[in-house]
């Protein structure tokens, strides 16, 4: 049996068979054949010793479940790694950032408590996975939309957890930012509700995000400071209608401007789709992968050349038919300007979803979750060589112009000298309001010594990113360490408060061990090596 | 993050851009026995394993798509056409995962509902068999 750092093997059975008496003995894992299920699939790890491996599993059904067992953890000390679907592949998974960690499974609380048509918002158990809520909302004969990441087996807690994104209307497809209300257990097993939550009666938990004095919700993004048993969520009423059109422009000097024309309109509210600045001229051999933005002349000659346009810029629109066809007219009017540019309407589709328009849509745009990204990983185009894996390389840039052709060339020239493949490169990623995110997805394989020389190119991916003031806003766990120390003004000031709230609040170190950069007193100068 | 779908349009491209050098044959209709198996299938495998046309209309169910290739028309890539799947051969493939698919824990999908998923498969592959 593993046992977890420092732990005697007749300690460590003991607090497992405490845990057994407080969720059942069918629901605490300790033999390897269980254990398998609890790696990390897409590790950078995989299979050499420092692989990030459970020393066993409790999944609790309720609350008061979960309560006991971060009790008996507390008192023995004994490290535990929540996870909520474990789904969360490309990221950790379902594995624990500290080696030895007992995994706190909780995909089996997988109730939605409330969902109200009134009030539109949502209350959910960690458990309850993107098809599980669609699902529901079908069944129900709701009106309303989630919004949801590409891979619809995650969870609504756990992906707004980690901050991720999806693609419908702003306010909603970043998922944290449609956070209202957390319940968490917190280190010494006693219940915290963030917001309106904390008064007790009160029927705007979901309704008032703020509730009295600091906002604590932050305490639990990315964090190791509570384990979420209810999360609250606003949600999106479906629209009358969705129209998509996009902005064809044919000179390389045009981006600044464009992307300075998109800011102002999404941010005078003149869309509320996700939007997108791509460059067909430069993905004409994979739709998925902008190349290098060559020198201005030699950008211009291709577009000359190929009559493709060097940029596009891309708009969707939710709501009344009248509404978004004026938006789309203003849209247009606004870039009448540029020379040679191309109006292109997309489609338009009058919601709810005819059974038609569901085998032709992009189903996230209308928050209906699929697995249709594993598509990439394993087959993807041309002559794509099926991976074990990927991960996601995910840093916010600046929303400009100059950003967008800065990043997209740092990340090519440097990834082409690391030998590092990319099968997904997109320098300008919106799911999150305000910001451009560039992503690339990096093949994973379970070969140590591929993964041995692709760690080595992300630390260094990771370096140069942060000399530009780059930083990741969320990453695998080989990682954590390594982002957390990119964003390092004032001599770390952010990782030690962070470390002085996680000594208030879990002095005895047994949550989320490691997680994005924070470590307990106990294991913070070997970081948890 | 998306990646043939949403970021198609991140990306400022077509969305049925290169699907054409995905085509395969796609199996939209089948005779499905009305057993336990099936809503488990249908929850836990079809998004990635089932029959018919991916999110864009472009055959994309990525688990079927992975599995044609794979086999090159030797067998079908669609599971529920599947003979060859008895639950203990199952059990293996779902809790170790293989390729790009992770393991299944026991708190997912119980022993007990991989067992109906192999009752509901060889069921379907039999309905399906043409013979």
């Amino acid at each position: 049996m593993t046992t977890p750092p420092g732990m005697t093997d007749a300690d460590f059975a003991d607090g497992l068979g405490a845990m057994r008496s407080a969720v059942g003995a069918d629901w605490v894992f300790d033999q390897p054949a269980d254990l398998n299920t609890y790696r990390d699939f897409y590790s950078v790890l995989w299979g050499e010793p420092e692989e990030k491996r459970a020393s066993a599993a409790v999944a609790p059904a309720n609350v008061e479940e979960v309560q006991q067992v971060v009790r008996i953890a507390n008192e023995r000390q004994i490290p535990i790694y929540p996870i909520s679907t474990g789904r969360n592949l490309g990221y950790g998974g379902s594995a624990p950032v500290l080696s030895g960690s007992v995994v706190l499974d909780l995909k089996r609380m997988n109730r939605i408590l409330e969902v109200n048509e009134s009030n539109c918002s949502c209350l959910v158990e960690p458990g309850v996975s993107y098809f599980d809520m669609y699902r529901h909302l079908q069944e129900t004969g709701s009106k309303l939309w989630i919004d949801c990441p590409d891979p619809g087996w995650g969870s609504l807690v756990g992906n707004a957890l980690d901050s991720g994104g999806g693609y419908t209307a702003a306010g909603y497809r970043g998922h944290w930012e449609a956070v209202c209300g957390i319940e968490s257990v917190m280190a010494d097993g006693e219940v915290l509700r963030t917001g309106m939550g904390a008064l007790p009666g009160s029927e705007t938990w979901q309704q008032y995000r703020m509730g009295l004095g600091p906002c604590l919700d932050g305490l639990f993004r990315q964090s190791s400071l509570g384990v979420v048993t209810k999360m609250g969520f606003y949600m999106f009423p479906q629209p009358e209608a969705y129209l998509t059109g996009s902005i064809d422009v044919f000179r390389y000097e045009d981006l600044e401007e464009l992307v300075d024309l998109l800011n102002e309109l999404e941010y005078g509210n003149l869309f509320n789709g996700m939007p997108g600045i791509g460059s067909p001229v430069l993905s004409q051999d994979n739709p998925i992968a902008m190349t290098m933005i060559p020198p201005a002349d030699e950008m211009n000659r291709m577009v000359q050349e190929t009559g493709l346009a060097a940029w596009r810029a891309s708009f969707t629109f939710y709501g009344p038919e009248k509404v978004i066809r004026a938006q789309w007219e203003h849209v247009k009017e606004r870039h009448a300007h540029f020379q040679g540019v191309k109006f292109n309407e997309g489609d338009f589709i009058t919601l709810p979803l005819s059974a038609e328009d569901m085998e032709r849509i992009a189903k996230p745009r209308f928050g209906v979750p699929s697995l249709e990204i594993f598509f990439v990983g394993s087959r993807g185009f041309g002559n794509f060589n099926p991976s074990d894996g990927h991960i996601w390389f995910s840093a916010v840039i600046p929303r400009s112009g100059k950003g967008i052709i800065e990043a997209n060339r740092v990340m090519r020239r440097e990834c082409e000298r690391l030998g590092l493949d990319l099968f997904m490169f997109a320098p300008a990623v919106t799911c999150w309001t305000r910001s451009f995110v560039l992503f690339a997805a990096v093949p994973v394989y379970k070969d140590p010594a591929k993964n041995q020389h692709l760690r080595e190119s992300v630390r260094e991916i990771i370096d140069i990113c942060a000399q530009h003031g780059w930083g990741e806003y969320r990453c695998p766990p080989a990682f954590m360490d390594d982002v957390m120390d990119a964003y390092s003004f004032g001599d770390h000031k952010l990782r030690r408060v962070n470390e002085q709230i996680k000594d208030a609040l879990d002095p005895n170190g047994i949550l989320s061990a490691g997680r994005y950069g924070v470590w307990p007193k106990h294991l913070r100068d070997g970081r948890g090596a | 993050m998306s990646m043939r779908t949403s970021l198609f349009i991140a990306l400022g491209v077509s969305a049925l851009a290169g699907s054409a050098a995905l085509a395969q044959t796609v199996v939209r209709d089948i005779e499905r026995p009305d057993m336990p198996g099936r809503v488990v299938f249908e929850q836990q495998c079809a998004p990635c394993h089932g029959t018919g046309l991916g999110d864009d209309g472009s055959p994309t169910l990525p688990g079927t798509a992975a599995l044609d290739a794979k086999y090159g028309g030797d067998r079908p890539g669609a599971l529920e056409l599947r003979s060859d799947l008895p639950a203990p051969v199952l059990r293996v493939i779902v809790r170790r995962g293989s390729g790009a698919m992770s393991g299944f824990r026991k708190g997912e999908l119980t022993d007990e509902q991989i067992d109906q998923i192999a009752e509901y498969i060889a069921a379907t592959a039999a309905a399906n068999s043409g013979g």
